[in-house]
């Protein structure tokens, strides 16, 4: 016990010397190395995207027919039919795998409790997180391309399989988070179990739901395995996304970076940059709809 | 204050098989009991193969303010969650013996949880607002139950808060989160969405246990104008709070078995408030209520 009573001045307030305070500068300089670090990677891939790719983007890159990879340079050819392909191809994957992922998360962690089929759900979901993604596109290939033909609905099938898991691992983690009491406080007032899911769990994890989707959407979105095998990429834009041979940014930046030619390569920069824009936009649109649906939870 | 209208509350039945009750006389707040709104006989709880709660017998009476006392672990709170089932929610949790409702057995097959819970209210040991606005925590409750009308659920917000004791201190901010509040305001708040489904009896888990003096005063007081509507029981580890808020008192206690190492609860004693704290029968009860520990 140090003593009460003293007398001014001595009480020694200052930072103790020797090895604590060592210890915490080592902490420090770690945690500060580490986030370096992680910044370093991040910042080179952005830098050298958009300096390379800076230069191909044009109204006439993001709307023109694309050519095949070849020596003419910028100024011919473009992105449009790609970018058209991305959007619906993806987005009827998202349309498939974010209403089943976030029931498939609700049922294991709402319904199933400890019971088997829910332990076999989250297991097979955590499985299919390390497949790898041409494994999805030669899954779709065979079960679907090779009896319908390929067509942007075999794509959104294979990026869907590939969404699946990573909907239901975080839906399933942010419900997780949803406090016990608020549930208690439902069932108090007379709820029914799938009136608390929908009233009170689903709003309250809403805005992770929503990260964890569009995180899916955006990892998707940048997937050429899966596409590969279904979609078969083309040169003119097809809306159609049920029928024919479609195209996507993915599977252009994988041709036309294996391309020998100049053109060709600043093309595939391009796309690259195009699809990091789409991304960024889905984010921050992401932001702003759950900003609206969280104005409650503080 | 505006008040609910009693009699239409008692009139609703949960369920066709409930009788329909007499209507009964107001008795005066003595020893005289009033109607029974919950008979429990020989109840025994258990939680998998833990007996938590051993061989309890006692009534609850109309618009009277029952509290439950006792040290942790001696079963109080799992007594109060068995009349309205929330223990329904724990997996393996088990009721033995026999618990009425109004002459209606609780837990008989046929009898929803649901519709119990909708006549018989909890508000909880900590603040549990949703994390919606104030207004849409207290229409969640008539919402759930069907209600859409703007003009009526306005109605019942204002009402309910007002029954609250919060309705002056939210009126101007009712589209405010319900999280922004203080921890006492939380809790009226809480109480207002309980009320706001206009329930018969309202359980409360240790209301003001979270709060500081001033709030639980301030819900003290309001417990004691709830019960002019409302059956209220009430766990608490505060005393002073059952001698203040308590017309009957319910003591628990702790049965240790050394030998298989087991704890369960058991309630010692019951009776009116002033006869458990001044002339208590037995003497656990006598050397908790004066300090001496039981």
């Amino acid at each position: 016990m140090t003593t009460t009573s003293g007398q001014p001045g001595t009480v020694d307030l200052r930072e103790g010397g020797g090895w604590r305070r060592t210890k915490n500068q080592i902490a420090t300089f770690v945690m500060w190395t580490a986030f370096i670090a992680t910044l370093v990677p991040l910042i080179l891939v952005l830098y050298t995207v958009i300096s390379k790719g800076v230069t191909a983007i044009s109204w006439q890159f993001l709307t023109s027919n694309t050519i095949p990879p070849n020596v003419s340079p910028l100024g011919f050819g473009g992105m449009g039919p790609a970018i058209v392909g991305t959007l619906i191809i993806t987005g009827f994957a998202a349309v498939i795998a974010i209403p089943l992922g976030v029931l498939g998360a609700v049922y294991i962690n709402e319904y199933g409790g400890k019971g088997w089929l829910a332990n076999f759900i989250s297991f097979m979901a955590d499985v299919m997180t390390g497949v790898p993604s041409i494994v999805m596109g030669l899954f779709i290939y065979t079960i679907w391309v090779l009896h319908f033909g390929y067509s942007g609905l075999a794509g959104s099938f294979a990026l869907a399989c590939l969404m699946l898991p990573i909907v239901i691992r975080s839906t399933y983690e942010m419900l997780r988070l949803v406090p016990n009491h608020l549930r208690e406080a439902s069932y108090a007032l007379g709820a029914t179990k799938a009136r608390v899911t929908l009233t009170v769990v689903l709003p309250a994890a809403v805005g992770g739901i929503v990260s964890g989707a569009l995180l899916a959407v955006a990892r998707a979105a940048g997937e050429t395995a899966p596409l590969l095998f279904t979609i078969l990429t083309v040169e003119a834009t097809n809306t159609n996304l049920f029928s024919g041979a479609n195209t996507a940014l993915s599977t252009q930046i994988f041709t036309n970076a294996q391309s020998p030619f100049v053109g060709g390569e600043a093309r595939a920069w391009g796309s690259a940059l195009t699809l990091i824009v789409i991304a960024f936009i889905l984010m921050i649109a992401a932001r702003i709809v759950t900003a609206r649906f969280t104005r409650y939870t503080r | 204050m505006e008040q609910p209208e009693q009699q239409e509350v008692v009139e609703q039945t949960i369920s066709a098989n409930m009788p329909k009750l007499e209507t009964h006389v107001q008795a005066p707040a003595t020893d005289t009991p009033r109607a029974t709104i919950f008979d429990v006989q020989n109840v025994s709880i258990y939680y998998g193969a833990f007996k938590a709660v051993t061989d309890v017998s006692l009534p609850i009476y109309e618009n009277e303010v029952t509290a439950f006392i006792g040290s942790s672990g001696s079963g109080k709170s799992t007594v109060l969650r068995a009349f309205n089932r929330m223990n329904d929610l724990v997996p393996g949790a088990r009721v033995e013996g026999q618990m009425t409702y109004r002459g209606a057995d609780l837990y008989a097959k046929e009898v929803s949880p649901t519709a119990v819970r909708r006549r018989i209210g909890m508000v909880f040991q900590k603040p549990n607002p949703f994390p919606k606005s104030i207004y849409d925590n207290v229409a969640y409750g008539p919402r759930i139950n069907g209600e859409r009308n703007k003009a009526k659920l306005d109605e019942i917000v204002e009402r309910s808060l007002r029954g609250a004791v919060l309705w002056d201190e939210v009126k101007n901010r009712l589209k405010q989160s319900g999280l922004a509040l203080s921890g006492g305001q939380a809790q009226r708040l809480c109480i207002a969405r309980t009320i706001a489904v206009e329930p018969d009896v309202v359980l409360m888990d240790e209301p003001a246990s979270a709060l500081d003096p001033i709030a639980t005063l301030a819900i003290e007081d309001l417990i004691r104008e709830l019960k002019k509507n409302y059956t209220i029981v009430i766990v608490t580890h505060n005393m002073q709070q059952a001698t203040r808020v308590s017309d009957r008192t319910a003591f628990y206690s702790v049965l240790t078995d050394s030998k298989n190492d087991t704890r369960t609860g058991v309630l010692v004693e019951h009776g009116p408030t002033q006869q458990i704290f001044e002339d208590p029968h037995d003497s656990r009860t006598q050397a908790y209520v004066t300090g001496r520990m039981g």
